[in-house]
């Protein structure tokens, strides 16, 4: 079983944890079509890659964000939600 | 076969003799012997028929590979021999015998042979066109006998953790474990085997430097050792699956060591499975574990040193040993000091001649010469024959863990490259045959696994020693035309059946594996997968490193199903005053996990008649529900009201203090997801109320929106902190009164206020509620002292009867209230729930709006509708259930969401899921009843009931 490396935690067996997918910013509601908005609540890019997705430690009720290249299943990086504004930017 | 005088280290205890019982006779075996060397030194030579063709055969590897030697042991099915220590009384018989092992009628499968080409089996079941062969062959196959009333095993499974996992207890994995240890790591050391040293006895190691090598890891105390234990699948980040005999162990370790050793492969020739055929090492096994010898003259057929040190180790003991036949052209160095024995390089055998019981008799050999000489066929008499002629490596977890295993040419084996981090491999699995280069390879592996551990340092590997020479046999492969030259014993395939696999089209290891079942029988192909390459490539032209082996994937060995089963825990959830439902004669059902009551037990009373009487004592008098069970949250902070809007439908930031109002949450394409009841406590304090079964997704769906919007609000879940009781009915404030401090009067508690204060001395918070009744109240307490608080709400003089969530079901149908998820579902938006009047379009933002948008646009798709069946139909009337479709003009129109006798009512009322154009009160419905009759219904208005 995979471990995690909750940011607030340390590393814990995935068993502890859900994922919500990938972090992603809604169209804006007042302006957007109803395809863009559709789109927005039923398609996934599932490419394989490394995506920005949102984990829960479940014991704790805590979220972050984890970097995770699902080709590799590998996970690069755990932080604070936070520092997502930051991160997303760079 | 025959046993010895005492053998230095053997692993049985002579005084103590065993009993036991095979195919019927009496016995007798030792401590510490396995069933098969029990047999063996009895002289019994036959353990087992083969699956296929039911062929004797008998001690083949001796490693927990034997899938011939396969017993019946009482109830247990399928017990290996080869490994499974003998007890006394044991009653043994041979599986996959019809009449017993010596006259099993299943032999006359083997005259039919010439009608059962290889994939016979997928041809006769394709397209049922042979019927009777494929009822034979069903009848046939599978081994054991499973007895339905043999007693559950129950196997336990529990975590362990170590820094380094050391897999193998031989001399290059002892080395390991000791240097880890000595590094400073915690090590767990594993080994499939009963006692550690692996073929330590017979590859080099003196006797008394192995014992001191396994005292030392007794005696460090950071080393645990497990023994009779098979690792038996790698998982991600170093977790791995260890099988004992009566427990399963997942290990997380910082690092892993795979001192896994080698597999000794036969060689192919005709009768190769022959009782008394066997491995060289299965050879050494029976000497140095069992002290038994392998036969009076033996033939040694080889290609290797090893098989030259095993004819010194038995004539050690003096053993004879007839010849050595070297299937090389020349003897390679190895056969120095072996002085008047007879060693024969350039040997082709040609097959292996049964005797009078079925073992082996003889080997008939072409010896080819030189230039000078013809070759000669020659017939040497002997009892055994011993196969020394390759090995393949033990690297399935290496596979597993990610490791590339390319087929080294020189060395005539794959060998492990390209490790991931963390896992490390040591010895003859790393291609290291010589006892030196292997302790010093474990050493290495050892220190550098430790290092891993301990630091993430990933050292740069210090270089695999060279390997001065060759173990494998580049192709024992003899094929004999009239065939009976076994690649796979498990399954009874030929040479030809490969080749004829790979002619029809099978020619990749992937397909040929299927085509033909090479390798899928009980030893998983550890004999088989190596030759099978070996023959599919060289009849492609080709080489068996330009082939890929089949990935051998967890588990690796078999596991017994009760391993996995484990335990079996059902946890359950009780509430606060569990003991009190359980003194009530409660009948109990699981809601969320939680062990409800779902009616009370009154007398004989029959389930109906129960939950009957508790509705009406609500609507009479007063009832007490316990609804602890609810999610309870509080939300407090200056965001606290604004967030609420945020996430529920309704609008709560202007919510008055001490009241309460329906929420309703929706996901983001507007489905109605939960409910519950927002109280409104102070300016910047919210507590509410969640479905049972939604406590735990709710309350962390609210931590997502708060980890994206970082709104200044705090959340706990309170779920657990607080039990909660509804006393509902007429009575209800009378009752209540009496206990609490609370004005209950209808000017100072209102309908849906809430009000803090204490009841029966307790802290307590009360909701009024209508959710089964008009008049009712929710009172929450801190569970410590829910107990007292139910014990006087249900004090004697009080009347109130406790009821259970099948009468809070009907109660709250007549008061036509929808229970969300179950009588919405994925697909349904609140306005087609008829919940419309808890949302607020018109606020600047709330989750799900957007869709709401386009729901509302679209008009609805369903209605959820109040329906009652008419009196006249009333015999029918218990056949309509939840689910139920409502027809119309033969299609589909909707279906039951709730249906119940009502018992104010005097008859069946329901929720249905309706198309919008029956949704008009009036409307009549047709259901179709389970039993398939059709109901006929009338739409009507909610609530069924007025103000009760």
């Amino acid at each position: 079983m995979k471990l995690i490396r909750c940011p607030l935690n340390g590393p814990r067996p995935l068993l502890e944890f859900v994922s919500a997918g990938e972090v992603r910013q809604p169209p804006d509601a007042a302006t957007c079509t109803d395809a863009e908005w559709t789109a927005y609540l039923y398609n996934r890019a599932s490419v394989p890659g490394v995506k920005r997705e949102w984990w829960c430690h479940t014991p704790s009720g805590y979220w972050f964000i984890a970097e995770r290249d699902t080709a590799r299943d590998e996970i690069l990086a755990t932080y604070d939600a936070a520092e997502l504004a930051a991160r997303a930017g760079a | 076969m025959y046993r010895l005088r005492a053998v230095p280290g053997e692993w049985i205890d002579r005084l103590a003799e065993l009993a036991f019982e095979f195919e019927g006779k009496s016995y007798t075996g030792f401590a510490g012997d396995s069933i098969s060397s029990a047999l063996a030194a009895s002289g019994v030579m036959t353990l087992g028929r083969s699956f296929k063709y039911h062929r004797r055969r008998g001690i083949f590897s001796l490693a927990n590979h034997d899938a011939n030697n396969l017993f019946q042991v009482g109830d247990i099915a399928n017990v290996r021999g080869d490994v499974t220590p003998l007890a006394a009384g044991m009653r043994v018989a041979a599986v996959n015998t019809t009449g017993g092992l010596e006259r099993d009628r299943g032999r006359f499968v083997e005259w039919l042979a010439p009608f059962l080409p290889v994939g016979f089996y997928y041809k006769a079941f394709h397209g049922r066109k042979f019927p009777r062969w494929e009822q034979r062959i069903r009848a046939m196959s599978g081994l054991g006998r499973i007895s339905a009333g043999a007693p559950r095993q129950r196997t336990a499974k529990r975590y362990a953790f170590c820094d380094v996992l050391v897999i193998g207890a031989g001399p290059s994995g002892l080395a390991a474990a000791l240097s880890a240890a000595d590094a400073g790591a915690r090590v767990l050391l594993v080994d499939e085997n009963a006692k550690a040293g692996g073929c330590g006895p017979w590859s080099g190691a003196s006797q008394g430097e192995l014992e001191g090598l396994v005292a030392r890891v007794a005696a460090t105390p950071g080393i645990e050792v497990l023994l009779s234990t098979c690792a038996t699948g790698y998982y991600a980040d170093h977790w791995v699956a260890l099988v004992e005999p009566t427990r399963m162990t997942k290990v997380r370790a910082g690092a892993v060591v795979c001192a896994t050793g080698v597999l000794e492969q036969p060689a192919v020739f005709r009768n190769n499975d022959l009782p008394g055929v066997l491995l060289g090492s299965a050879a050494q096994r029976l000497v140095h574990r069992y002290g038994i010898a392998p036969g009076k003259r033996v033939v040694i057929l080889t290609a290797n040193r090893e098989g030259y040190e095993l004819a010194r180790a038995l004539r050690a003991l003096n053993i004879a040993v007839t010849a050595v036949l070297d299937v090389r052209a020349g003897f390679g160095g190895d056969a120095h000091g072996l002085g008047d024995l007879r060693c024969v390089a350039g040997v082709v055998p040609q097959e292996a001649l049964a005797g009078r019981g079925g073992a082996v008799r003889a080997l008939r050999v072409r010896i080819v010469g030189d230039d000078a000489r013809p070759g000669s066929l020659e017939t040497i008499a002997c009892d055994a024959v011993l196969m020394s002629v390759g090995f393949a490596p033990a690297a399935a977890l290496l596979a597993q863990a990610g490791a590339t295993l390319p087929y080294d040419v020189a060395l005539q084996q794959h060998l492990p490259v390209k490790l991931p981090a963390g896992v490390f491999a040591a010895g003859r699995v790393n291609g290291i045959y010589d006892y030196a280069a292997r302790r010093q390879d474990g050493r290495d592996a050892g220190a550098e696994a430790a290092a891993h551990a301990r630091g993430g340092h990933q050292g740069a590997r210090i270089p695999r020693p060279e390997n001065s020479r060759q173990v494998s046999h580049p192709y024992p492969v003899f094929q004999h035309p009239r065939a009976r030259d076994f690649v796979d014993l498990d399954e009874d395939i030929q040479v030809k059946d490969l080749l004829n696999s790979a002619q029809e089209g099978f020619d990749s290891t992937e397909l040929l594996k299927r085509f033909s079942t090479l390798g899928m029988g009980p030893s998983q192909g550890k004999h088989s997968n190596l030759h099978g390459a070996r023959i599919l490539m060289r009849a492609r032209g080709s080489s068996v490193a330009d082939s890929a082996l089949t990935t051998q994937r967890p588990f690796y060995h078999p596991v017994p199903l009760k391993q996995l089963a484990g335990m079996g825990f059902h946890p359950e959830r009780y509430g606060a005053v569990h003991d009190r439902h359980a003194a009530l004669d409660a009948k109990f059902m699981t809601v969320g996990g939680w062990q409800r009551p779902e009616y009370y037990h009154d007398g004989d009373a029959s389930r109906s008649d129960c939950i009957g009487r508790e509705v009406r004592a609500v609507r009479e008098h007063a009832g007490l529900i316990d609804v602890s069970t609810l999610g309870k949250i509080e939300i407090a902070g200056p965001d606290a009201g604004a967030f609420l809007d945020r996430v529920y439908a309704g609008s709560f930031s202007d919510l008055r203090i001490g009241m309460t109002r329906y929420g309703l949450l929706l996901d983001e394409s507007g489905i109605v997801r939960d409910d519950g009841v927002i109280a409104r406590l102070g300016e910047h304090r919210y507590y509410f109320t969640t479905t049972t079964s939604g406590a735990a997704n709710v309350y962390r769906e609210l931590l997502l929106w708060n980890a994206r919007w970082r709104m200044d609000c705090a959340f706990v879940n309170g779920t657990g902190h607080r039990a909660a009781f509804n006393l509902a009915g007429p009575a209800s404030r009378e009752v209540l009164q009496t206990l609490t401090d609370i004005d209950l009067s209808e000017t100072a508690f209102p309908f849906l206020a809430v009000r803090e204060g204490r009841v029966a001395g307790v802290a307590a918070r009360v909701l009024r509620a209508g959710f089964v009744s008009a008049l009712g109240f929710e009172i929450h307490v801190p569970y410590r002292s829910a107990q007292r608080v139910w014990d006087a709400l249900m004090a004697p003089a009080s009347g109130v009867r406790p009821f259970g969530v099948e009468a809070q079901r009907v109660l709250r149908l007549e008061k036509g209230h929808a229970i969300v998820a179950q009588d919405t579902d994925a697909l349904t938006n609140p306005f087609e729930a008829g919940l419309g009047w808890a949302v607020r379009m018109g606020k600047p933002f709330f989750v799900g709006q957007r869709s709401l948008r386009i729901h509302v646009r679209r008009g609805a798709r369903q209605k959820l509708v109040g329906f009652e069946i008419s009196a006249g139909q009333a015999p029918q009337d218990a056949t309509v259930t939840e689910a139920n479709l409502l027809i119309q003009n033969g299609n589909i129109a909707g279906r039951v969401t709730s249906v119940a006798h009502s018992p104010t009512l005097g008859r069946t009322i329901g929720l249905a899921m309706a198309a919008p154009h029956l949704s008009e009160p009036g409307s009549n419905l047709v259901i179709r009843a389970a039993d398939g009759r059709q109901v006929a219904a009338r739409v009507v208005r909610t609530p069924f009931v007025g103000a009760v």
